[in-house]
Parts: C-alpha cells; structure tokens; sequence
C-alpha cells in the first residue's frame, strides 16, 4: 500500500463523508458548508489525478462561484437559521431503497466489465502531456480533434443563461403586467 | 495513481452519484435539491477524468468534457436559483412541497 | 295486353302517398282548409285509374285459355340477401289483386268525400286528411304486393296507420288507449305471420307468391326436389313444416281481420271517428287476413290440417260475435262486432275450399265485395246518426225517421243486404258460401245459417231501436240539417248495395282464374231466408214499439245475456293472463335482473374503476421528488430488463 494509494482512499473517505453530511444535516447553512467541503474533496482528488488544470477550475468555479452563489441565494431566502423539516419516513425509507438497489446494480455491471485498455502499471506508453497550454491549444483548435465548436457553443449557452437568469428573477414594477 | 485500481475510483463516484440522488429525493427544499444535483454533476466529472486517465491517457478529451460539464453545471446552477428565487416570491417559501399545484 | 299496359297502376297507391306528405308536410298551416278538397281530388284519380284498369283487366285480360293471369308490373330488386333470393319491390295483376284496389279505391273514395262534412270545422282536419292518405296508400300496397314480406311490410304500415286514426282523438284517454290495444294485438299476431314467412321462404328459399304456390302448392314437391330445396319435406311435432308456417301465417291474418280470440281490439276501435270505423274496419284493412289467405289459398287447399283450423274459427267467430252484437247498446259496437261475424263468414268459406271445390273461394271474395259496400253504407249512415244526435247509444235514438228520411231508406236497404234477404247484394253473396258449406261440411252450414238469423235479429234490432221505437218528435228534437258532402256517399253506396249483386262474380274470380259458373238459385235458398224473416220479425216484435218485452226476453236468458253483454270476459281474462301471470311472472324478475344484475355489474365495474383511481390517484401528487424517485426506478427496471434479461 503505497502512499498515493492511502492518500486516495483518505481523499475519497473525505468526499463521501461530507457529501453523505451535506444531504441529511438539518441546518441548511451547514449543508452548504459541507457541500463546500465535499467539491473541495473533489479537487483533492483531481491534484491526485495529476489535473492540475481541472483542479483549479473546479476551486474557483465550483467552489468559489457555485456554492457562494448557493449561500447567497440562501440569504436572500432567509432560511439560514431556521431548522429544515426533516423529510417523510416512507419517503426516505423508499429513496434509500431505490439508492441502494441503484448502487447495487451499478456495482454489479462494473464488475463485469473487463476494461482491457487499462495501463495503470504500464509505463512505456506516453501519457499526454497536460499542461494548461496545451489544453488551451487543442480547445481552440479547428482541427479534428479541435473543440472550437463546443467552445463557442458553451459560450453563447452562459450568455443564454445570464440573460435568462435575469429576466426570471427581475421584479416587475407593482403598476406592470 | 498506479496503485489504485479503475474500479475503486469508479466505485467512488458512482456513490457519490447515489447520495446525490438520495439528497435529491429526500430533501424538501430546493435549495438543497441543487446542492444534491451539483453532487451528482461532480461525480460525472470524477468518472470522464479518471476514464480519460486510465483508458485513454494520450488523448484529452475527457478533460474537455470535465471542462463543459463544469460550465455547465455554473450557468444551470445560476438559472436554478433565479428560477427558486421567482418561485420564493409567489409562494413565500422555499419547500419544494408547496410547489404541487399539479396534484390531482 | 302486355304487363306495360298496366304500369299505369303504380299511381293509384301513389297519389294517395302523394297527398299523405303533401298534408302531413303543410296540412297544418298553408292549406288547412284545401286538405280535404286535395286528400279527395288525389284518391278520386286513384279511383279512376283503378277502375279503369279494372274494366281493362276484367275485359281484355283473359288469356288465350281463357284464365285470368296474373301480371307482374314493375319489378324493383331492392334487398339482395344472396344469389336468387332477394326482396323485391314489384306490383301483381292479379283477378283478386284488382277487384280489392277497386273496393279499397272505391270506399276510401267515399269516406273522403263524408269526411268533407264530417269532419269540417275539427282543428286537426289536414292530419286526418294526411292519416286517410297514408292508409290508404298503405292498404293498396298490401292489395299489389306480389311476395309476402313486401306484403309484410305494408301490413305494418296499414296498422301504423290504423293506429294513427283510432288514435285520432288523442286526448281522449280511451282512445289512446284503445290505439295501443288494436297495435298490440295485431302486432302480437304479427310474430306469427313472420315466423310464417320465414319458415315457407325457408323451405323454398323464394318469397315471391307465385314461386311459393308453385313451390308447395300441389305437385310441387317434385319441383322442389329438382331444385334440390327442403319443400314440404320434415316433420315438427307431428306435423309438415310448411303446415306450421301455414298455420302461423294464419294466425297473422286471424289478428288482423279480428277472428277469435284476437278480436279483442275490434270493438274499442270504435273510439275513432266514424269515417275511419267505415274505412278501416268495416271495409278494408279487416279484410286483410282474409286476402291473405285467399292469395295463398292453393296452399291452404292442399293442406286440409290447416284448412279444417281456418273453417273452425271463422264459423266460430261469427257465432260468437253474432251473440255478442245482440246485447250491445253502443250503435258502434253493434256493427262492430257485425263486422266480425262476417269476417268470420268469409274467413269459413275460405275454408270450405278442399277436394278441389273452390267455390268457397268465389263466394268469399264476392262477400267481401259486397259487405264492402253494405258495411260503408252502415257506418256512414251511423255517422250521419252520431252527428245529429251526438251520442253513441241506442237509448238516445229512436223515432229519427222522419228527421233522417234518407239515411233511414240507406240504413234500411244495408240491413235488409247485411240479412239476405232478395234481390239486395247481400243475398247472392251469402247463398253461395252456405251452398259451398253445405257442400263440404253440414255442421258448419248448420252454424252459418243460425249465425245469418241472428244477424237478422241484431241488424233489425238496431234499425228499429233507432228509427222506429219512439214517436218521431218525441224526447229531445236534434236540430240541424245533413250537408251534401255526407248524403252523397250515402245516396253512392247504396245503389252499389242494390245493384252489385248481380255482376256474375264466378266470372271473373275463381281460385284458378278460369271463369267458372254461377250457381244457380235452386230449393237450397230458401232456409236462409226464412231463419232471416224470422229473425226480422222477433226483432220488429221486440223493438217496434217501447215496451218492457226486450227486458223480459233477456231477463228469460240470464246468465247468457250476462255473459253477451261483458263479451264473454275475453278482456278481462286477457287482462288476467298479462297482468298476473306474465308482469308478475316474467316482467317483474326480468326488470329485477335488469336492475340489479345487468345495471348492476355496469355500475358495479364504473365503482370498481372510480374505487381504482381514486386509490392511485396519490401517485400524482405534484410533488417532483416523488416523479424523480419513479422516473428512477423505472430507468433501473429498464436497465435490468434490457441488460440481462433481453441479451
């Protein structure tokens, strides 16, 4: 057991651990914080990966942009302080099962699969070189392999969004509509 | 990273993916719902990147995936909450029970 | 002459058609006034013609062997049921066919021309107009249908009609109710008249009267089996099939023409207006059972089983009515039940038809001919009574003779037809169907003449009840003159009454259509006239002068005169038989499963699915975890059933 290996299964017992408290605390301004806590697990586990690109954008935007935007929205709600109801029994009895028997059947077809093209004990094939300009190079790239299009595409989609994010929360004046 | 098997990283994200869906059932407000979705959504994320790294490690697509997802995932979370906030001012609050004018 | 030569005969049904829809559609509004003028120009050209084609047919019509054919004019193929056998739409020439759309022509003629008077001034007088139009229609059809259910199907529209017009008065209750009764009763004889159909054009797969005589008539089996058809072949219960279908048929006819025990409706048809009552039931429609079994007479001929059940209820109905009629007090029903009687007499001449001797058959039909005109002329001249007196009974007239001179002449003339008596109409016709009788069967000649002396004695009994028993003037005097347009039927039919019976009938009709010979007047006339002179004089005895003898004579008879007078509880055993045994025994379960167990389990199953939904109608609780939760167990259902059980 070498010690990325217990970094790993540390990173990811932190993850799940604080994503399990993040859905059933009572306080929604825990919740939130713990939710904090499980995207920076996840960022953990991108460095772990050696992503240090997809690391960094997952800090900045998940955890600095998502989740602040989530305790706002929280303010502007005003149920930060009080205690969530807690959910019907049948109902979370039910959703465990379901959850369960979900995980189940996912474990189980994993297991089945044979992923014969896995390399992690080969190191004679070249692993693509990550860096942060390369990554920029192939995403504009018109080439084959280039993502230009779905670049852009993203591009007009957070305009879209921004738009419509605006025009669903605007106050309409007492005297319109 | 060579230690650790495909299938133990892909066991992680796919529980991750189920206490995203239990928040998502369980939760009665909706805030917390889009918490529970942004789980779910990280735990995709988790699953491109390490198929990218395990299967494909020449290629980078699975980082560009990760990299939309994560866009994604920032302007739906936006639209959500303007959509909760909208809602919050008809319905004068934020349980997700009170939205039921489609009952029967 | 060819068959084209007496197309023109297709009008003479459709004028008065022509006028039903013509009144029926704007009788009410646009020509309330004209509907009688046109109701009567319409059936005038049907009379017209059909006497012209009458004349025509009677005189050139013979054929090369000297036999009246029969004709088929228009033949319109209408419903195809398969290969050869279908229900056509055609018309028959036909001796009888002829002679009865002369009558029915002829009468209606009259009756329109009395309803003129009769009925002026009545709020419904164009629909009446209309009503006469359809029925008479109607009846000329039955009288031209060359296959029996084109025959069926106007026998409906005639009771349709008939319906019509008994109802006509339809705010009287009794009237209403007698229409229903008349429907019910001769549609209940209808069932019999169609399983009768069914079963003849069964075994000989036509329907057509010309292909069934030829089918089932004498030597016709050998044809049947040629044409390898069933025939007269099979037995039911005992009896040929064809002989049940005969019998059936008859029963059909039975109800129609009012025989027992299907008469009851006949006397309470009487609520019509009397117009009607000499159209329809005195005339024409009643004898429609008769003409039905006259054009299926080969095969009544050839079957002596059926034939014996013919003879039996005509001669028995003719006694019973007769009986009946010599206790009634209503001047309707007296000559209602006449009417029976002697319907009853051309039903059992029919039925004396056997062995090849078909003077029955002559003697029939020449007494439906001249009851036609003697029965009209009785009605109408009763009509003409009730208009002046404004009542039905008899103890309400008396002494009219000098206030009704000519209706009293008519009324006298049809009563001394209706008894026998020379040289009136009603004498030749009535010899020869006792001499046909005393030809075959000696007790139903017995029963025929003790019935003819009692028709004497009712028929007189009413004429003297009416015209003589009081002094002219004496009780309460009836204002009022009679108008033209009722004298002149009466004037009309009473020369036809006087003078038809000496057209040679034996001529022109006989069940072969060959011309045969008058019978001779010989020693066997003089029984029934003498039993009717008696009948006369009892009558005049009894009812001439006011007196207290009527009283004892019925008192002699008690119980008897009793049972006359209720019309021998028929009704009410009808009314027993429906009531007790059928409502309680057969309706009331019918309507409790209906009910409960039919209504039941519809409602039941509605129950059922209101009772379903309402119990998972909490699946849609507008809730969007609880869809999430079922929109993802049914993608892992998916999942598993795609994955690993459909590889």
């Amino acid at each position: 057991m070498s010690a990325s290996a217990v970094i790993f299964y540390i990173l990811s017992a932190f993850i799940l651990v604080t994503g399990l408290l993040a859905v059933t605390s009572g306080n929604i301004f825990r919740s939130a914080i713990w939710l904090l806590f499980s995207l920076t697990g996840v960022a953990g586990l991108y460095f772990w990966l050696d992503l240090q690109f997809i690391a960094a954008v997952q800090i900045v935007v998940y955890v600095g942009g998502i989740v602040v935007l989530i305790i706002f929205s929280i303010f502007l709600t005003q149920g930060s302080g009080k205690q969530l109801p807690s959910p019907h029994r049948r109902r979370a009895v039910f959703s465990a099962l379901a959850v369960c028997l979900g995980f189940a059947l996912t474990c189980v077809m994993l297991r089945q699969q044979p992923f014969t093209r896995v390399i992690s004990f080969r190191q004679d094939v070249l692993t693509a070189d990550m860096g942060v300009d390369v990554i920029g190079a192939q995403l504009l790239s018109t080439t084959r392999h280039g993502y230009v299009l779905p670049f852009e595409v993203i591009s007009i989609l957070l305009l879209a969004a921004m738009i419509g994010c605006i025009v669903i929360a605007i106050k309409t004046k007492p005297g319109d509509k | 990273m060579t230690q650790v098997p495909l299938i133990h990283i892909l066991f992680v994200s796919t529980a991750l993916f189920f206490i995203g869906m239990y928040g998502l059932f369980t939760r009665r407000n909706m805030i917390m719902m889009l918490m529970s979705v942004e789980l779910i959504l990280n735990s995709v994320n988790i699953n491109f990147v390490a198929f990218n790294k395990y299967l494909y490690p020449e290629k980078l697509e699975g980082i560009f995936f990760t990299l939309f997802i994560i866009a994604i995932a920032a302007a739906e979370a936006a639209v959500a909450i303007a959509i909760i906030i909208n809602l919050y001012r008809n319905l004068r609050s934020i349980d997700v029970e009170a939205a039921d004018e489609m009952k029967f | 002459m060819p068959n084209a030569a007496y197309l023109i005969i297709v009008l003479v049904p459709l004028l008065p058609l022509l006028g039903f829809v013509i009144l029926g559609l704007f009788g009410r509004k646009v020509v309330k006034n004209y509907s009688g003028g046109l109701g009567t120009a319409l059936v005038f050209l049907s009379t017209c013609i059909a006497m012209w084609v009458g004349y025509d047919y009677f005189s050139t019509g013979a054929g090369p062997d000297g036999a009246y054919h029969a004709f088929k004019v228009l033949n319109i193929h209408w419903l195809s049921f398969g290969p050869g056998f279908s229900i056509d739409m055609d018309l028959l020439v036909d001796p009888i066919s002829v002679m009865m759309v002369v009558i029915v022509s002829f009468i209606s003629l009259m009756v329109h021309i009395f309803s003129l008077g009769y009925m002026k001034g009545e709020q419904r007088y164009g629909t009446y107009y209309a009503y006469l139009g359809l029925f008479t229609f109607s009846m000329l059809g039955l009288v031209l249908s060359a296959n029996i259910f084109e025959m069926y199907i106007f026998w409906e529209l005639v009771g349709c009609s008939s319906y019509l017009l008994i109802g006509f008065y339809y705010q009287r209750p009794s009237a209403v109710a007698a229409a229903k009764k008349a429907f019910v009763v001769t549609r209940f004889a209808d069932l019999g008249f169609l399983i009768g159909i069914l079963i003849l054009s069964f075994q000989t797969q036509t329907l057509g009267f010309g292909e069934l005589i030829q089918l089932l008539g004498p030597g016709g089996q050998s044809l049947s089996d040629s044409l390898s058809l069933p025939g007269n072949h099979g037995l039911f219960l005992g009896f040929p099939i064809v002989s049940w279908g005969l019998a059936l048929i008859f029963v059909g006819g039975a109800g129609k023409s009012a025989l027992f025990p299907l008469h009851v409706w006949l006397p309470d048809a009487m609520e019509g207006p009397t117009p009607v009552s000499a159209l329809i039931h005195a005339a024409t429609m009643v004898v429609a059972g008769v003409y039905l079994v006259a054009r299926l007479f080969p095969l009544y001929a050839a079957d002596p089983a059926v034939l014996h059940i013919v003879l039996y209820v005509g001669a028995f109905s003719a006694l019973l009515a007769a009986i009946i009629a010599c206790t009634q007090t209503d001047i309707k029903r007296v000559l209602a039940y006449s009417t029976m009687s002697q319907i009853g007499y051309m039903m059992f001449a029919l039925g004396t038809g056997s062995g090849g001797n078909a003077s029955g058959y002559t003697a029939s039909m020449f007494h439906l001919f001249t009851h036609a005109f003697f029965k009209a002329l009785l009605f109408l001249c009763a009509g003409v009574i009730i208009h002046r007196v404004h009542s039905n009974e008899m103890k309400d007239m008396g002494g009219l003779r000098k206030q009704l001179p000519l209706t009293h002449i008519c009324f006298l003339i049809a009563c001394l037809a209706i008894s026998g008596i020379p040289p009136f109409s009603g004498f030749f016709s009535k010899e020869e169907i006792l001499s046909a009788a005393w030809q075959t069967n000696k007790f139903v000649y017995g029963l025929g003449l003790f019935t003819s002396g009692l028709t004497a004695f009712y028929m007189f009994r009413l004429y003297f009840s009416v015209f003589w028993r009081r002094a002219p003037g004496h009780g309460d005097p009836h204002p009022g003159t009679t108008p033209l347009s009722m004298k002149l039927p009466l004037v009309i039919l009473a020369i036809c009454t006087v003078f038809t019976g000496f057209i040679p009938f034996s001529h022109f009709i006989t069940s072969d259509g060959r011309p045969g010979e008058t019978p001779g007047l010989g020693p066997n006339v003089v029984p029934p006239i003498l039993i009717a002179l008696l009948g006369i004089g009892i009558a005049a005895r009894l009812y001439y002068k006011e007196s207290s003898r009527p009283g004892r004579a019925a008192k002699a008879v008690q119980g008897l005169y009793t049972f006359a007078r209720n019309k021998f509880y028929i009704d009410e055993i009808y009314l027993f038989i429906t009531k007790k045994i059928i409502f309680n025994g057969i309706g009331r379960p019918a309507a409790w499963i209906d009910k409960n167990i039919v209504d039941g389990l519809m409602n039941g199953l509605a129950a059922l699915t209101a009772r379903i939904s309402a119990a998972i109608k909490g699946a849609q609780s507008g809730k969007v975890q609880d869809y999430a939760w079922f929109f993802f167990i049914g993608i892992a259902g998916l999942t598993v059933l795609f994955i690993y059980i459909y590889t």
